[in-house]
This record gives structure tokens, C-alpha cells and sequence, in this order.
């Protein structure tokens, strides 16, 4: 089991509120990203609920039980750190018998447990190395198999992935996902990477300044997002944000509209003119940036990797109605 | 680019070098050279010293004199006993001010360190009350406390040092893997600091080992290290050049030895920090 619930939750470092106080529920078996922009409090917040920091106020509960004045050990939960913080003077086997070995297990079934970790994470044959002999995919390998040996009640990973160059971020990104598939246990993940976020949570906790702006499934936050700050964080590239007559002529303040939504015509009877300023061709698809009358930022396009348009050619643009999210001042959602 | 070193310049810096390191070392190794001569022809001109003939007799008349031995002991459980002791009190001082550093840490590291600008002449009438009136006089245990107080600044700020490049997340995962304060100290950082903890060491048993004001007004026989069987031969009785020089060659060939063995450690811990 493995449900999570932060009532009132709130951190202050001295006269500074990091996390206004908040109220979340994790569900057992969930996967739920924390995700926002640098400083926002994501991993401030994961490091309350592992309890390396203690709350300002507020109750955090695991499996119903309240954990906030625990240390972190007797929590049940298991981190996997940035920097992946493996012991550099013990070998593999030690690193991932670690945890066993301060519970006081008996020795048989702390091999066990690390032969059959390895095992799911294929580091069988480098039990007998030590961590500065391992690729940084390696060590991220060793850092969960430091955590899955304790058979948590939830894994609370902090931006595990940011240390790994591209290639294997995406190789370790579904490693995790099969993982959670495989063990169904519930995983606390955080990223500032949206792109974390949109493919590996069944919940997403988008944070701004310590506030909760939205929490849905990653498509839900897609298709309707609350507030200017959600639409303008998830999706990538970002969403187009108008404001000005344009956003008036649909009665809302702002809107926005994302790259795929906006169609490049050909004809003549254009709804949104513009020329062309950077492309980016990826073959698949070709992102253009498009500099309008009237707009500072450029706006972003999506269209077919055929579409042969280049610098500085005159283009047409159709705005799929349908698609167009529409804030007020305060810059929440208009239904 | 590198900046280019024409050989005529490398060969005269590395000329200069040696000439200061041989000015340096000169003082040592005139007391080897006088400690094999006779009282005679120690305190001839140089150039005669260097013609007189060599021999061992100084040694042998130290040994009669007085029991090398005994304060060859005293030394080493004066310098290795106050080493010890302080690395009990300094790992959790450093740990604390490491990793759990608050507002006043580095006041009070300052203020640690400031004990060490006091001139210890200073404090010598309080302490030697103390001494006499918990028995303390010319006993290793009162050395090895007053050693242990007088390095404890530096060995606190060494081991700070050495700490703080320690990433707090390897001790929080530690603490996440269930390790109490103790284990996450046995297992975790005291492994990890093992180098700069040697480094440490060393340079206390040194420290330790050559101090010298503390050692000879606190001891008079029993408790007397090498530098108070030193400072016997620079005697109201007359003085005795070669017999000076083959007792302080005695006391000071022991942690010549170690340090010459531990070189690339020692160099490690005085350089720690600056280049990581």
C-alpha cells in the first residue's frame, strides 16, 4: 500500500513561504509527477513527504497513518536522488544491500533481494564494481535497485534523469515507467521536464511559486488546462498565448492556441498573416516561427515535414476554432 | 597556449628551488653531521668539523645519560593519545557545522580558530594551577588533554574542510535507507572522509609530536616526551654541541620517517580545498 494525502502541508524557510500550505491525495499505485519551473517547490515538497525536511504545518499521512513527525526511515518510502548519491566506497552489492543491512536482515535474504533486483535491472554482472566504475545510466540503475530491495510503500524520485545525456534519458524514462507497470507501486516523480511528465504520470501536479496550479492526467491538463501558467508549461513547443484585440474578439483576455491547431493555407482567404522567421525542419514535422504585425514573440506553428516554406516567405494561417482556449484577467480558463 | 619555459629559464628556477629548499634543510642536517662527531670537534670551524673524524660515541652517551626509550613512549602516547581524543570530539563538531550549518557556523569556527592566536604563555598560570590541583603535573593524561584542546581548532576546521565536499544527498539517502545518526557517521562519512581523516592525523601526530612549550612547563620526568630529553642537553652544565645534536636527531628521526612515508597524504591535506 501506498497512499499519500498532505493536509494543510506547508514549508517556510525562516520568513520565506516556499509552499504555501496545500492539500494533495496520492493514490496507492498512482503514478504522479510533480512538475514546474525551476524554484517552484517540487522538490522541496518531495523532500517533505520523505521527511528530509520537516514541515512548517499541516499533516502528511501514509496509508492512513500520520507520518509527518517520523524520520525519514520508518516512512517506508524510497528516494532516488539527482546526483544519484551511491556510496562511492562500497561495491554494487553493498550499495544495494545498504538499506537491508541497517533493517538488520538476515544475510541469506538480503542476497536474495539484491540477486533479484539486479536480475530486473540487469546489473548481475557488475555487482562487484564500484559506483566510479559505472556509466551514469549504471548508477541510476544501482541508485533503484537501492530502493526497490526495501519493497517501499513509494518510490519518491527528484529529477533522477537530469544527470543522463539525451539518448539514455529516454531509455531510462521507459525503464521507469515498466517499472512502476511491473511493481504497481505507488511513485512520486519530479521533473521540470514536461516531456517527463506528460509520458510517464497517471497524474501530473503542476507547481508554480509552492502553489498546486492544476493536478489532472497529463491529457486532461493538455485539453483543458486552468490558467495561463498550465497552458504555457505543458505542451511542447509552447502553447501560442495572444492577447490584445485578437483574444477580445473572442471575449476573453488571453487566448491560446497550440502549434498543431494552427494550419498553414495556401489560399488567399488567411485569418492570421504573417511571414516567416526561423524553421525548424525535423523531417516529420517542420515547427516554423512565424512573426506577426503587432506581436513581440513570435508565433509557433506546426506543420506537415513537406510544407516547403523558408525564411521570410509571406504565410497564411487558420486557426482551428475548436482548439482555442480562452482566459480572463486573472488568467483563468473560460469555459 | 601554455606559456612557453626556455630550458635556461627552467634550469635556473629549479636552481633557485634548490637552493632554498638546501637553506631550509641545512640546520637539520648540520645537527646529523655534529651528532657524529666528538664535543671537541663539534664546536670547530665549520670546514674542520667536516675533516674531524666521525663517530658514534654522542649516541651511546645520550642512551647512558638518560632512557631515550621511556620518552620515546611518552611521545607517542602524547601525540597519537591527543590525536585520538580530538577526533572523538571534532568528527561530530565537524559533522554538525558540515551539514547542519546554521547562522553563527562560521562565527564560531572563526571563533575557534581565534583560540589559536592567543599566545599560549597566556594561559599558562590558569593552567597550571588546574594541573596541580587535579594531580595533573608531569602526567601523559594531563598532556594528552591540554594537546588535545590546543590542536582541536585544527583538527575541527580540517575535517570541516574535508566534510563539506561530501554531498549532503549521500547522507540523506543514508538516512532514507534507514542508517541512524551514528551509522550514517560509522558507515557513510567516516569512509568517504577517510583520506582527509589521515590527512588529519598526520599532520596532529606532527603538531603533537614537536610541541614543545606545553610539553616541557607541564612535565619534569616521568611524563617527559623527546622534546623535554631534548631540551636536557642544552644544560647549565656546559654545552654539549654533539650530544645536543645526537639527542635531537633521536627525537626527531621517528616523525621524520612517518612524514617522509606519508609525503603525497600530507601534501593531499594541506592543499585540500584548493584544488580539489
Amino acid at each position: 500500500m501506498g497512499r499519500i494525502t498532505l493536509n494543510n502541508v506547508g514549508k517556510s524557510f525562516g520568513a520565506v513561504e516556499v509552499i504555501p500550505p496545500l492539500d494533495l491525495t496520492i493514490e496507492d499505485g498512482e503514478f504522479v509527477v510533480f512538475v514546474g519551473p525551476s524554484g517552484c517547490g517540487k522538490s522541496t515538497l518531495l523532500r517533505l513527504i520523505a521527511g528530509l525536511e520537516d514541515v512548517s504545518g499541516g499533516q502528511i499521512r501514509i496509508d492512513g497513518a500520520d507520518a509527518t513527525g517520523l524520520p525519514p526511515a520508518r516512512r517506508g518510502l524510497a528516494m532516488v536522488f539527482q546526483s544519484y548519491a551511491l556510496y562511492p566506497h562500497m561495491s554494487v552489492r553493498k550499495n544495494i544491500a545498504f538499506p537491508l543491512r541497517m533493517a538488520g536482515m538476515d544475510k541469506a535474504e538480503q542476497d536474495r533481494r539484491v540477486a533479484e533486483a539486479a536480475r530486473v535491472l540487469n546489473l548481475t554482472d557488475y555487482l562487484d564494481r564500484r559506483p566510479g566504475q559505472l556509466s551514469g545510466g549504471q548508477r541510476q540503475r544501482v541508485a533503484i535497485g537501492r530502493a526497490i530491495v526495501r519493497e517501499p510503500a513509494a518510490f519518491l524520485f527528484d529529477e533522477p534523469l537530469s544527470n543522463l545525456d539525451a539518448a539514455l534519458r529516454v531509455g531510462m524514462r521507459l525503464e521507469i515507467s515498466e517499472l512502476h507497470e511491473r511493481l504497481k507501486t505507488t511513485m512520486v516523480y519530479v521533473t521540470h521536464d514536461q516531456v517527463e511528465a506528460m509520458t510517464m504520470a497517471d497524474k501530473i501536479v503542476v507547481l508554480n511559486a509552492g502553489r498546486i496550479e492544476q493536478v489532472g492526467s497529463p491529457l486532461d491538463l493538455y485539453r483543458r488546462p486552468r490558467n495561463v501558467f498550465v497552458a504555457g508549461f505543458i505542451g511542447s513547443p509552447r502553447m501560442n498565448l495572444i492577447t490584445g484585440p485578437e483574444a477580445a474578439r473572442h471575449g476573453a483576455h488571453t487566448i491560446g492556441i497550440r502549434p498543431e491547431h494552427i494550419r498553414v493555407s495556401d489560399d488567399e482567404t488567411c485569418i492570421w498573416k504573417g511571414e516567416v522567421g526561423v524553421s525548424e525542419h525535423l523531417g516529420s514535422d517542420t515547427y516554423f516561427h512565424i512573426h506577426m504585425a503587432g506581436r513581440d514573440e513570435p508565433l509557433t506553428v506546426r506543420a506537415g515535414g513537406d510544407v516547403d516554406l523558408y525564411h521570410g516567405d509571406t504565410i497564411c494561417l487558420k486557426p482551428d476554432e475548436a482548439h482555442i482556449h480562452r482566459f480572463d484577467e486573472k488568467g483563468h480558463r473560460i469555459e | 597556449m601554455a606559456r612557453a619555459t626556455a630550458p635556461a629559464r627552467k634550469a635556473l628556477t629549479t636552481a633557485i628551488a634548490g637552493t632554498l629548499a638546501f637553506v631550509m634543510f641545512f640546520p637539520i642536517l648540520w645537527i646529523v653531521v655534529l651528532s657524529f662527531k666528538s664535543e671537541v670537534d663539534a664546536i670547530r670551524a665549520p670546514l674542520q668539523v667536516l675533516s674531524s673524524g666521525w663517530t658514534l660515541d654522542s649516541y651511546g652517551a645520550v642512551q647512558e645519560r638518560s632512557d631515550y626509550f621511556k620518552h620515546f613512549w611518552n611521545s607517542v602516547i602524547i601525540s597519537l593519545g591527543s590525536t585520538f581524543l580530538g577526533l572523538l570530539v571534532a568528527i561530530p563538531a565537524a559533522w554538525a557545522m558540515a551539514f547542519v550549518p546554521g547562522k553563527q557556523t562560521r562565527n564560531v569556527l572563526m571563533w575557534m580558530l581565534s583560540t589559536k592566536m592567543l599566545p599560549p604563555v597566556g594561559v599558562l598560570v590558569p593552567i597550571y594551577l588546574l594541573f596541580i590541583n587535579f594531580g595533573l603535573l608531569d602526567t601523559r593524561i594531563g598532556l594528552v588533554v591540554v594537546l588535545m584542546l590546543i590542536n582541536l581548532p585544527i583538527i575541527i576546521w580540517m575535517l570541516y574542510t574535508y566534510f563539506r565536499e561530501i554531498p549532503g544527498e549521500i547522507l540523506e539517502a543514508a538516512r532514507m535507507d534507514g542508517a541512524s545518526l551514528r551509522e550514517e557517521v560509522l558507515y557513510v562519512l567516516t569512509p568517504m572522509a577517510l583520506p582527509g581523516i589521515a590527512s588529519t592525523i598526520l599532520l596532529n601526530v606532527i603538531l603533537a609530536w614537536n610541541e614543545a612549550f606545553w610539553t616541557l612547563n607541564l612535565t619534569a620526568s616521568r611524563a617527559a616526551p623527546l622534546t623535554a630529553f631534548i631540551a636536557s642537553y642544552s644544560s647549565p652544565e656546559g654545552l654539549f654541541y654533539a650530544k645536543l645534536s645526537a639527542a635531537s636527531v633521536m627525537a626527531i628521526a621517528p616523525i621524520l620517517i612517518m612524514g617522509w612515508f606519508s609525503q603525497k597524504q600530507l601534501v593531499r591535506g594541506l592543499t585540500f580545498g584548493a584544488v580539489k
